[in-house]
């Protein structure tokens, strides 16, 4: 590992992104100078842009690698090998956000949380990371149960704690180990439902868009938080259950 | 022909190799031997001199104590990780290491860290390379497990380094082996390469997509290799002898490298034959004795195998791929010769793998293609793109203890994440960060790269700086942070301290050939091999001139060697190394008659008599053992 205090980051082309090429002085492309080759200066973008692409959700992932591919032909560090230092660090720089793009973009669900992050909505709560700090401090997180699965958790949670109990005094019920198992299936197949629910709010964000409508945009953003929330709910009751379970 | 002569280094825990691109097809560099693999063995003379190679392994058997093999183990990790390698391997520590420190080995009375003891390798390799194209080497590629952490990358930067090689890329081994495999297919396909070595596993799975080879999920072992089968038929042998004659070998360094030597040749054997026999000379004359056949090797070995199983199903399911929708597999490293890891990689993948590459040396091949893309490419590397990935997550310690993962293992490379920070209390000037990598929830059980502090945060009331730190992988796999705090503009300071590795000041100081003298080193080393040289071949002249052959010649031949040993003679003393091989040419030339008149005289000597080892081969078959058990004469 290296530590470089002397560059700053992603600022190399800040602010004085110019429209021309700093080798060979042609009109460029935003990340390498269509005439020459050169990798230009990178400039702070969101994902969305570095690839050209409005702010939909509904993304053609075949074009949007093909997209890769073709810029990885022209950023990627390899070819600036030979290149001075500059020129180096503007390819790594410049290759690294296409590939944090590429990899957020192509993602359904990562696509999602990324677009709710640039439109000023915050995940923490629910997230992977709170959820395990909480686990490890042993604190009990507050989480809002979604209404729909009200009946099932309360059901689940008395199990879990029995099965807890009977590992405890080293007893076996395979009844409720069978129970447990159902409760995960049906639990697994509502977030793959999740996942045709999501493009629901996909059709709605992007023709929200299209109308410039504020108001309809808010709505779909809701709705992805609601669904992103239920989605990583159902995820740690499963980890609950395979935890319990020892598997 | 290329100005930049970069080359490509499969840096191997038992084996190494120097290969680069020659016209359109990637070659292996024999070394003076005329040998492509240098032994990953380095040993110290009675005159300190270190000796690499085929030449050093003598030193193992003779003085154990002066001589080192299977360094790569020990490559960027510290004393508290390595107890169970010390049990197996006769690694001797220095007395005075202290925790934190590089680790530290004792050659004679020397002592050595592992990037130091890897980069007398390398300095092979290096030279064996300036000979072969009678110029300097600076540059190379060089490869390293897919499955190394940050540490162990930055230690084999930091060997290349102090072998004065500036290392232009690490590749890893088997991405670099697909390389070698797809110059010749050029298809589109999945690929998996399973890549068994000395000391690691490796399994990665690639999309080849026109000339674009996109690894899309890596694992692995770092610690699982053709070592781990010798040392457990060591174990076996030293607990027969014990058993069987009460004789305790296992602290005789002479005595345990000896059995080493054997059991691999044993298993070498086993690969190519149902049966072998493992025969020791131990000391006092004794000797031991066993029969292995194939199927107790392979149910002895089966643990061992199996091992690599949960690496490889892992990267199916991190690519999200079912064994049927892999297309071609790949098998790499020495112990992929072993029938019953074939037998496992078919059950896997249900394939039958690829093996027209020789697996010792499709890794060096590949690193080659790499070295010829990043000097600019050639008609045959033309297109040829590679986009590796992370094998294992970074993350950040957080409160509670708990690992915050910021780049998932299997992100392509270059990679980035940027973090915010802020104070806990009023004023505070320094923030402390603990880097980690791996893929476990808790912080202690990952892998700790660095602590770093951040610092000279601007006196603001808590939680108000907000300081990014901007964490980069880069298409070496090693990690690189910066830092700014975003309210003031200012550059925040960071204080690392790594949690293992060699400070820049500590590489600086170990630099063998500095790069200012490599042009004068290589000169001066190329004049002294072209006098030995020329002293060989005058020497053999003398030779054969009192041979009956010499009277064969005519007269006119005669006249014309002396001509050109006159030539040599005049010109061995000068410092025009490229005169003295061109004088050693000549004279090669023209007593090419006179040397298979000598070798045709040789022949027929020969086959009147006994040769002089024959007498020496073999005591006839030995009696079949019918439970295998050891045998004591």
């Amino acid at each position: 590992m290296t530590i470089d205090t002397s560059k700053t980051i992603a600022a190399a082309g800040s602010g004085k992104a110019t429209a021309s090429c700093w080798s060979c002085g042609e009109m460029r492309a935003a990340h390498f100078c269509h005439a020459c080759g050169k990798v230009q200066p990178p400039s702070p973008v969101d994902y969305f842009s570095f690839f050209g692409m409005p702010r939909r959700l509904n993304v053609d992932v075949a074009s949007l690698e093909r997209e890769f591919y073709e810029l990885s032909r022209k950023l990627h560090p390899d070819l600036s090998a030979r290149a001075d230092k500059r020129e180096q660090e503007w390819s790594l720089e410049q290759s690294s956000l296409l590939n944090d793009a590429y990899r957020t973009l192509k993602d359904p669900i990562k696509r999602t949380q990324y677009l709710l992050r640039l439109e000023g909505v915050e995940l923490e709560e629910q997230s992977k990371t709170a959820t395990e700090k909480a686990r490890a401090s042993g604190e009990v997180k507050k989480q809002i149960v979604p209404p729909d699965l009200l009946e099932e958790v309360f059901e689940l949670n008395m199990q879990l704690e029995e099965l807890r109990m009977n590992q405890k005094m080293g007893e076996d019920d395979p009844t409720l180990v069978k129970d447990l198992e159902g409760h995960r299936s049906r639990l697994e197949k509502k977030y793959e439902e999740l996942a045709e629910e999501l493009k629901s709010h996909w059709n709605q964000w992007d023709k929200a868009l299209d109308r410039h409508s504020n108001e309809e945009q808010r709505a779909a953003l809701d709705h992805m938080v609601d669904l992103l929330n239920r989605r990583s709910y159902i995820r740690n009751l499963v980890q609950d259950v395979n935890e319990a379970l020892g598997n | 022909m290329n100005s930049e002569r970069i080359v490509g280094i499969d840096l191997g825990t038992t084996n190494s190799l120097v290969a680069f691109m020659q016209g359109d097809r990637p070659v292996v560099i024999p070394g003076e031997d005329g040998l492509n693999l240098v032994p990953s063995v380095v040993a110290l003379d009675d005159k300190d001199q270190i000796i690499v190679g085929n030449a050093a392994r003598k030193y193992l058997i003779e003085t154990p104590e002066r001589a080192v093999y299977s360094i790569k183990r020990l490559m960027g990790r510290g004393i508290e990780d390595i107890r169970q390698e010390l049990k197996l391997f006769p690694f001797r520590l220095a007395d005075d290491l202290q925790p934190g420190e590089v680790l530290r080995i004792r050659l004679g009375e020397k002592t050595f860290t592992p990037p130091e003891i890897s980069a007398f390798v390398l300095r092979q390799l290096k030279r064996n390379a300036e000979r072969f194209f009678n110029a300097p080497v600076t540059k190379a590629v060089i490869t390293v497990p897919a499955y190394f952490n940050d540490a162990q990358r930055q230690a084999t930067k930091d060997a290349g380094r102090i072998a004065g090689l500036e290392v232009l890329r690490l590749v890893n081994e088997p991405t670099a082996a697909s390389l070698a495999y797809g110059l010749d297919k050029k298809q589109n396909g999945i690929v998996a390469v399973y890549d068994l070595g000395g000391g690691t596993f490796d399994v990665s799975i690639l999309k080849l997509h026109d000339g674009i080879f996109e690894v899309v999920a890596t694992n692995g072992d770092t610690h699982l290799g053709g070592d781990d089968i010798d040392n457990l038929l060591i174990t076996i042998a030293l607990d027969d002898i014990r058993g069987d004659m009460g004789l305790d070998v296992s602290r005789n360094g002479e005595a345990v490298a000896t059995i080493r030597k054997a059991v691999i040749e044993a298993k070498i054997a086993l690969s190519l034959q149902p049966a072998t026999t493992l025969e020791v000379e131990l000391p006092g004359g004794k000797r031991y004795l066993r029969e292995i056949t194939r199927q107790q090797f392979e149910q002895l070995i089966q643990p061992i195998v199996d091992r690599t199983a949960s690496p490889c199903k892992q990267a199916l399911k991190d690519a999200g791929l079912k064994p049927e929708q892999i297309d071609e597999v790949v098998l790499v490293g020495g112990s992929t010769r072993i029938p019953k890891v074939r037998a496992l990689v078919e059950e896997l993948f249900r394939r039958t793998p690829h093996t027209d590459l020789n697996p010792d040396e499709v890794v060096a091949l590949g690193a080659a293609v790499q070295a010829n893309i990043l000097a600019g490419g050639s008609e045959a590397t033309e297109n040829m793109l590679l986009l590796d990935v992370t094998p294992l997550s970074l993350g950040i310690e957080v409160a509670g203890g708990v690992t915050d993962k910021i780049i998932l293992r299997n992100s392509t490379i270059p990679a980035s994440a940027t973090q915010h920070y802020t104070t806990q209390v009023d004023g505070q000037a320094n923030v402390a960060i603990h880097v980690l990598q791996g893929e476990r929830e808790l912080a202690k059980d990952c892998r700790s790269l660095a602590r770093f502090d951040l610092k000279g945060i601007p006196p603001m009331p808590a939680g108000i700086p907000r300081v990014e730190v901007k964490f980069l992988i880069d298409a070496n796999g090693i990690l690189h942070v910066s830092a700014r705090e975003q309210r003031s503009g200012t550059e925040a300071e960071i204080e690392v301290q790594p949690s293992y590795g060699l400070t820049d000041e500590q590489v600086e100081s170990m630099i063998l050939d500095s790069f200012d003298s490599a042009e004068e080193d290589f000169r001066q080393r190329q004049v002294i091999e072209a006098r030995n040289e020329a002293g060989t071949i005058l020497a053999a002249l003398e030779k054969g001139k009192k041979s009956p052959a010499w009277g064969q010649l005519t007269s006119a031949e005669k006249k014309r060697i002396a001509k050109l040993e006159n030539a040599l003679n005049q010109v061995k003393g000068e410092d025009d190394f490229q005169a003295i091989r061109t004088a050693i040419d000549a004279l090669n030339q023209g007593t090419m008659r006179l040397a298979e008149l000598m070798m045709d005289s040789a022949v027929s000597t020969a086959l009147k008599g006994k040769t002089m080892d024959q007498a020496d081969m073999g005591e006839g078959p030995h009696a079949p053992h019918p439970v295998s058990k050891a045998e004591f004469e």
